[in-house]
């Protein structure tokens, strides 16, 4: 932190008097999550103002998708909220099958609903964690991250990576799951998720330490909240009912039952509780989709949008030309416009999608979740003091590769 | 059109069309519906009227995302996109508005104090004004950016490029670049509107002289009476087939034949016990009895 500090004589006494100074919060602090600079105006250690300078991570994706094909675009939403990568390709697979108004075969939508809720477990994990961390605890997050690296190896299995999936396609998903990760899953969530989780919570939620620096930290009223456009375990704390999953539901979510956890104080303390509630909440997901989930294909069987099996290509020409043309010159995309939103861990995340009927995105405006709540960190830091600013930050759940895209 | 997908199913409101389009007035310029979504285009000075009447008058109480899209052709070549949703009657709406690089949109910020920061962005991006933002600074580019790079006419390589100078011990900008161009594969199909020309193809359409040649007339040949006279000169003097026969000239002798190959002697690798491993018998010497087709 550099420190630009402005002395002057106190009339009075003769002591040196601070006033006004600024400090330059990041843009390389680990309480910052990831490439933040904050400029703050303190006054003491009482926080006047403070201006987020984002887009230190900017990379241009949605430039870059404008010059891909569909399917190429794919990869680049896994490395927007690195912590949560199949969250975002929801959002866009789901555009782009709005727009081409084709049907997703039953089991991979209860794929595609097990492992985002899989995915809403393994960044809660992360978030958990880090957010305790930042108050000053250490254990808990060693634990969670056990279960994180839980998820990570299922992602692996399921795709054959742990992070970058790339697995949910336009029509349904790539491929299909072994039966025993299913089986494992389903023992994970009952056992060892169950069970870890639920020892690391018993350390950090009724701890005095953490309480003190939670509770009534960055009070949010409903209508700032609505006005500030919060979403998601933000919108939640503040004692709103709002969730995506319930009130727009996409693939099977209406044919599952769950609940929603809100907040009544709309502090620190009630994001961070909505979030643990919600890994509860997603473990009873789970559960009902592998109770659910029927057999049959996993992806459509719309051979202008998702490729054959392999060993189609083997016996038909038919096949393999349709392999050929998709991983060359790709799927055409009807012209037209949507907004397509769906319940990412950390809120809304929507992907506004312009098609010229041709092979690439004309457009692809990513929204993410993090934008409005970091540009709300201003008002919510107000008064507080210097160190509950890393309380703020860690219970807004910001990923800066999302934020700045 | 039958819904098919699965993305996600808001509330659909009958007849929202009309009301909205009814309760903007002379504001609107145009409303369509695609995929279950409303899209209404009204006139930019009064975007910020529009999105109030929604937003007070009919539920709209979140702004959820401003967009900004470039079309280099039109007029006005930007668009400035509003998702708006409702959190209690459970709906989204687009409301859209062009404009260009010197004209100003007026701001959302008195509406919604999120839009501060999207409407950066969008200027950002875009170099689109907003009259009465009172914070319009860059967000997402470099400190000292110029242009605006999701414009469709900037490059996607950019303009200037950092790296780590260990003779000044410090990040240097430099004018990008490259060791290689830059890859773009396009894979659009040649008879579905692909606007480049194929490897080749770049004479196909051009002529390559001013006046082409063609064969209408006999005059473009050369073709006439006048050329048939000169028909039996000869071309050059001294021309050998020429002197010798003209035309009752014998045709040439064919060539010969290329002598029988001569029988080829010992194994021969066509037959089974050619490429079998040798036994005993075989190595005895004299044909196998079984190899009664060798020729040897």
């Amino acid at each position: 932190m550099s420190h630009a500090m402005h002395l002057e004589e106190s009339p009075t006494t003769g002591d040196e008097v601070i006033t006004n100074y600024t400090i330059n919060f990041g843009p390389q602090h680990p309480a910052a999550h990831g490439v933040l600079r904050m400029v703050m105006e303190l006054d003491g250690e009482i926080i006047e103002r403070i201006d987020p300078h984002v887009g230190l991570l900017h990379r241009g994706t949605e430039k870059l998708i404008e010059h891909k094909t569909y399917l190429q675009a794919l990869p680049y939403f896994d490395r927007l909220d690195y912590c949560s990568p199949l969250a975002q390709e929801y959002s866009y697979v789901l555009a782009i099958e709005k727009l081409l108004n084709v049907e997703v075969p039953e089991r991979a939508q209860y794929l595609r609903v097990l492992f985002a809720e899989l995915t809403r477990i393994c960044n809660h994990m992360l978030n958990i964690g880090a957010h305790v961390m930042d108050v000053g605890a250490m254990t808990p997050n060693l634990w969670v991250f056990e279960l994180r690296e839980d998820c990570m190896n299922f992602f692996e299995r399921a795709s054959g990576a742990r992070m970058h999936s790339a697995w949910f396609r336009p029509g349904g998903v790539h491929q299909d799951v072994p039966e025993k990760l299913l089986v494992d899953i389903g023992n994970w969530v009952d056992g060892r998720l169950q069970e870890l989780f639920g020892d690391a919570m018993s350390l950090v939620l009724d701890n005095r330490i953490f309480k003190q620096r939670n509770v009534d930290i960055a009070v949010v009223s409903k209508d700032d909240a609505v006005a500030w456009g919060f979403s998601g375990p933000m919108i939640r704390a503040a004692g709103i009912p709002w969730d995506l999953r319930k009130s727009q539901p996409y693939d099977v979510y209406e044919r599952i039952e769950f609940d929603i956890p809100v907040g009544t104080n709309s502090d620190c303390y009630d994001r961070f509780v909505v979030r643990v509630k919600e890994v509860y909440e997603s473990a009873k997901i789970i559960k009902q989709c592998l109770a659910q989930m029927p057999g049959g294909p996993i992806c459509s069987d719309d051979r202008k949008v998702s490729p054959p099996k392999r060993a189609e290509m083997k016996q038909s020409m038919e096949a393999l030309i349709h392999h050929f043309k998709l991983y060359t010159e790709g799927f055409h995309v009807p012209a037209g416009e949507v907004y397509v939103a769906t319940e990412s861990p950390k809120g809304e995340f929507g992907v506004y999608l312009v098609s010229d009927g041709s092979n690439k995105p004309y457009r692809c405006k990513i929204r993410p979740t993090a934008f409005s709540h970091l540009q709300a960190m201003d008002f919510m830091s107000r008064g507080h003091m210097l160190p509950d600013a890393t309380a703020i930050l860690g219970a807004i759940d910001v990923v800066f590769g999302e934020c700045d895209r | 059109m039958a819904t098919l997908h699965s993305a996600p199913r808001f509330t659909q409101i009958d007849g929202l069309k009309d009301t909205l389009g009814g309760a903007l007035g002379a504001h609107l310029l145009d409303v369509h519906e695609e995929h279950g979504e409303l899209l209404f285009t009204v006139k930019r000075e009064s975007i910020e009227d529009v999105l109030r009447i929604l937003r007070d008058d009919h539920k709209y109480q979140q702004l959820m995302e401003i967009a900004g899209v470039d079309y280099p052709s039109r007029a006005e070549r930007f668009e400035v996109v509003y998702m708006l949703l409702s959190l209690t009657t459970n709906n989204r709406i687009m409301v859209k508005c062009s404009a260009s690089e010197d004209t100003l949109v007026p701001t959302a910020t008195t509406l919604w104090p999120n839009a501060g920061w999207l409407e950066r962005e969008v200027f950002d991006m875009y170099g689109v004004l907003f009259a009465g933002n009172t914070d319009l600074r860059r967000i997402l580019t470099d400190y000292g950016f110029e242009g605006h790079p999701f414009r469709k006419d900037f490059p996607l390589t950019g303009y200037h490029e950092l790296r780590y100078s260990e003779d000044e011990k410090r990040v240097v900008y430099e004018p990008v670049e490259l060791a290689q161009d830059l890859r773009q594969f396009d894979f659009m199909s040649p008879w579905e509107g692909a606007d480049y020309v194929l490897p080749g193809d770049e004479k196909a359409d051009v002529p390559p002289v001013d006046e082409p040649k063609t064969t209408e007339t006999p005059k473009d040949t050369g073709a006439g009476k006048k050329t048939d006279e000169h028909a039996a000169d000869k071309v050059s003097a001294g021309a050998p087939a020429e002197e010798d026969g003209g035309e009752n000239a014998p045709a040439p002798e064919p060539t010969e034949d290329q002598p029988a190959r001569a029988e080829r002697e010992g194994k021969t690798t066509d037959t089974a016990e050619a490429t079998e491993p040798d036994t005993p018998d075989n190595d005895a010497g004299g044909p196998a009895p079984a190899a009664g087709k060798r020729k040897s």
